[in-house]
């Protein structure tokens, strides 16, 4: 990305020790408007702590989180959604025994207009559906028949799938994908895959976390290398290979 | 996308479509299943049904008149109270052992207040609500925010709601002819509606509003979404933008508020005020919401449910007495529904498409 543009979400200095465990080490992070970024880096290296940092879901113990170039400093997930940044978390944050619709809505749900929404916080079950529908389908998941059957009843790839498709749907400014293709057989992963790249065309940025290198060097356009902690380098997947980009996130080689 | 995609990815177009699977064909039993699982209060409905024809085959027109079917519904109107609270707590995978003691301690603080220090009685009311509202808080901001289990807080909770109730009334009951002398609003819940042979108290009319009320906020309203949200995977509603701590302690103050509202019942019902009384609605409360199909892991099961496991043991305890059995048969028949209705349960949790 070249210079004069502003990064759109911006992580400075985070810190976050857990105990005796330094999950972040003053790491660094900057996503640009309009691309795909990449963030790789060995189990436990801190990438999964780094996102919830900058979303919402921890909130780091040094470090500066800047959204649009303003400072921000959300408290809870529900805070950096406001704020239009959509996580897809490791382990998706679905309700099992709550259906797609439901699951879609969680935390922002439609209520009725008039005095049944009003008066009685009467939900509209019928619009909420509808919109869960429109979405899946914008996102090529028709195959899920019944928006009101439950998540559990649904497969690992559909699971992803609806979470994707949530994050998708609402996700104003910044989408977060931690590991969405990780359970994934090679199938659902291209559906991921394609999901990705619409939601890029519609001009959001997003942050793909991945330990799958012919994934991540199809669709990023710069990859974050992850390493004890903190941010080791940022590399353009045209100027390097997959096995230089494992030999740095494993300590193997150093970025000149 | 197709362009870049990856080379040896390319066959996947030829690929089959079809999904792994062993037998799409759904026997019955699979249909069964998954049946239950999306209208979790359909067992114990069957169950009631089949309980109440049965014993009617039995007994007749002794068992199948109005007057009897009232009789059940008055003597499950407490634990419907209790119960409701109950289910409210077990949705959100918790457990409430100190229902019975907070609707004890609020009858009694109705009681006190109005005959020890002689405050209106409808101030005393609304003193006894608070107190039931406030234990309820107690529960639930040790539950939600210090994250002790619901278990130990509530069997603490038990012992020091009980122990409270019985320093505070010094043992004393309270006469049911001085209550209907001086504050008969303490026995409005017990006033009887009479149509044909049929009778209802107050008390169980409004049991039956409470229970259908809480039916559609559970069912149509964000609030009891998030509670079912919460029941199922609290970290998940969290992350996906539920505001658990507060929920949980809406929760928890609701229930006590119930508790505190069966405990006014409780006057209506055996007309005095006693500490010593409904030393069993725990163990009632916990056995109508598990009949009722509602999962001790949280985040499934309807109220109508525990509704209907009330008056399963209702129609169960009756028609047993009618027959003139030794009452210990009821509490081996429910020993027996309560577990088959777990196994089953496990069963419908296993669902799959
Ligand atoms: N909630 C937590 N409690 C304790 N330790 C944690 C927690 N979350 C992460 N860690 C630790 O922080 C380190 C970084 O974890 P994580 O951010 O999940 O790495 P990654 O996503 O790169 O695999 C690991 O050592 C992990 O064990
Ligand atoms: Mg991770």
């Amino acid at each position: 990305m070249n210079n004069n543009i502003e990064p759109i979400l911006t992580g400075r200095g985070l810190v976050k020790r857990y105990g005796r465990v330094t999950a972040l080490d003053h790491a660094d992070f900057d996503l640009y408007p309009g691309e795909i970024l990449a963030v790789i880096g060995d189990n436990g290296a801190g990438k999964s702590s780094m996102i919830k940092a900058v979303s919402g879901a921890t909130i780091p113990d040094e470090g500066e989180v800047m959204l649009e170039g303003k400072p921000v400093h959300f408290t809870s997930p529900i805070d950096a959604r406001e704020a239009g940044i959509e996580t897809v978390y490791q382990n998706l944050a679905l309700s099992p025994a709550l259906s797609i619709a439901d699951n879609m809505f969680m935390g922002r749900e439609v209520r009725k207009k008039g005095f049944l929404g009003k008066y009685m916080r009467m939900l509209d079950r019928p619009k909420m559906e509808q919109i869960a529908r429109d979405k899946l389908s914008e996102l090529g998941l028709l195959t899920i028949q019944n928006i009101n059957q439950t998540v559990e009843t649904l497969s690992g790839g559909q699971r992803q799938g609806v979470a994707v498709a949530r994050a998708a749907a609402f996700g104003s400014k910044v989408i977060i994908l931690d590991e969405p293709t990780a359970a994934l057989g090679v199938k659902e992963s291209r559906k991921v895959l394609e999901l990705i790249s619409d939601v890029r065309s519609r001009g959001i940025p997003i942050v793909l976390i991945s330990h799958n290198m012919p994934h991540v060097f199809e669709v990023a356009d710069r990859i974050h290398i992850h390493r004890l902690g903190k941010r080791l380098c940022v590399i353009n997947p045209k100027d390097y290979s997959m096995s230089d980009a494992v030999a740095f996130m494993t300590g193997a080689k150093e970025p000149t | 996308m197709s362009k870049s995609q990856q080379d040896f990815e390319s066959v996947l177009s030829d690929s089959a479509t079809d999904v792994a699977s062993f037998s799409q064909k759904k026997t019955l039993l699979d249909k069964i299943q998954s049946l239950l699982h999306a209208n979790p209060a359909l067992v114990p409905l069957i169950v009631l049904m089949l309980s109440l024809l049965v014993f009617g085959l039995i007994l007749g027109e002794k068992f199948f008149s109005p007057f009897s079917l009232t009789l059940i519904l008055q003597q499950v109107a407490i634990v419907g109270f209790v119960g409701a609270a109950q289910t409210l707590i077990i949705i959100t995978a918790g457990i409430d052992l100190s229902v019975g003691a907070i609707m004890v301690l609020s009858s009694v603080v109705m009681g006190q207040f109005t005959f020890r220090y002689g405050l209106p009685v409808e101030f005393a009311i609304l003193c006894g609500l608070g107190v039931g509202a406030i234990c309820g808080f107690i529960n639930g901001f040790l539950v939600a925010v210090v994250k002790l289990p619901p278990f130990i807080v509530t069997l603490g909770m038990w012992q020091i709601v009980l122990a409270s109730n019985f320093l505070y009334s010094a043992n004393e009951t309270i006469r049911s002819q001085d209550i209907a002398e001086k504050a008969a609003a303490l026995h409005f819940f017990g006033e009887k509606v009479k149509i044909g042979g049929a009778v209802f108290t107050y008390g169980v009319i409004f049991m039956v509003v409470l229970v259908l009320v809480l039916n559609y906020i559970l069912n149509h309203t964000a609030w009891g979404r998030h509670v079912y949200a919460i029941g199922d995977d609290s970290d998940a509603a969290e992350l996906s933008g539920v505001q658990v701590k507060k929920t949980l302690i809406s929760v928890y103050v609701i229930a006590g508020l119930i508790c505190a509202l069966a405990g006014w019942v409780l006057i209506g019902r055996i007309g005095s005020v006693s500490p010593t009384a409904g030393q069993f609605a725990n163990i009632e409360s916990i056995t109508a919401v598990v009949i009722g199909g509602i999962s001790l892991f949280g985040g499934r099961g309807s109220i109508m449910g525990m509704l209907f496991g009330a008056l399963i043991v209702g129609v169960f305890s009756l028609g047993l007495r009618l027959i003139g059995t030794d009452p210990q048969w009821t509490y081996m028949l429910i020993g027996i529904l309560i577990i088959s209705a777990v196994a089953i349960d496990q069963w419908i949790r296993r669902v799959s498409a």
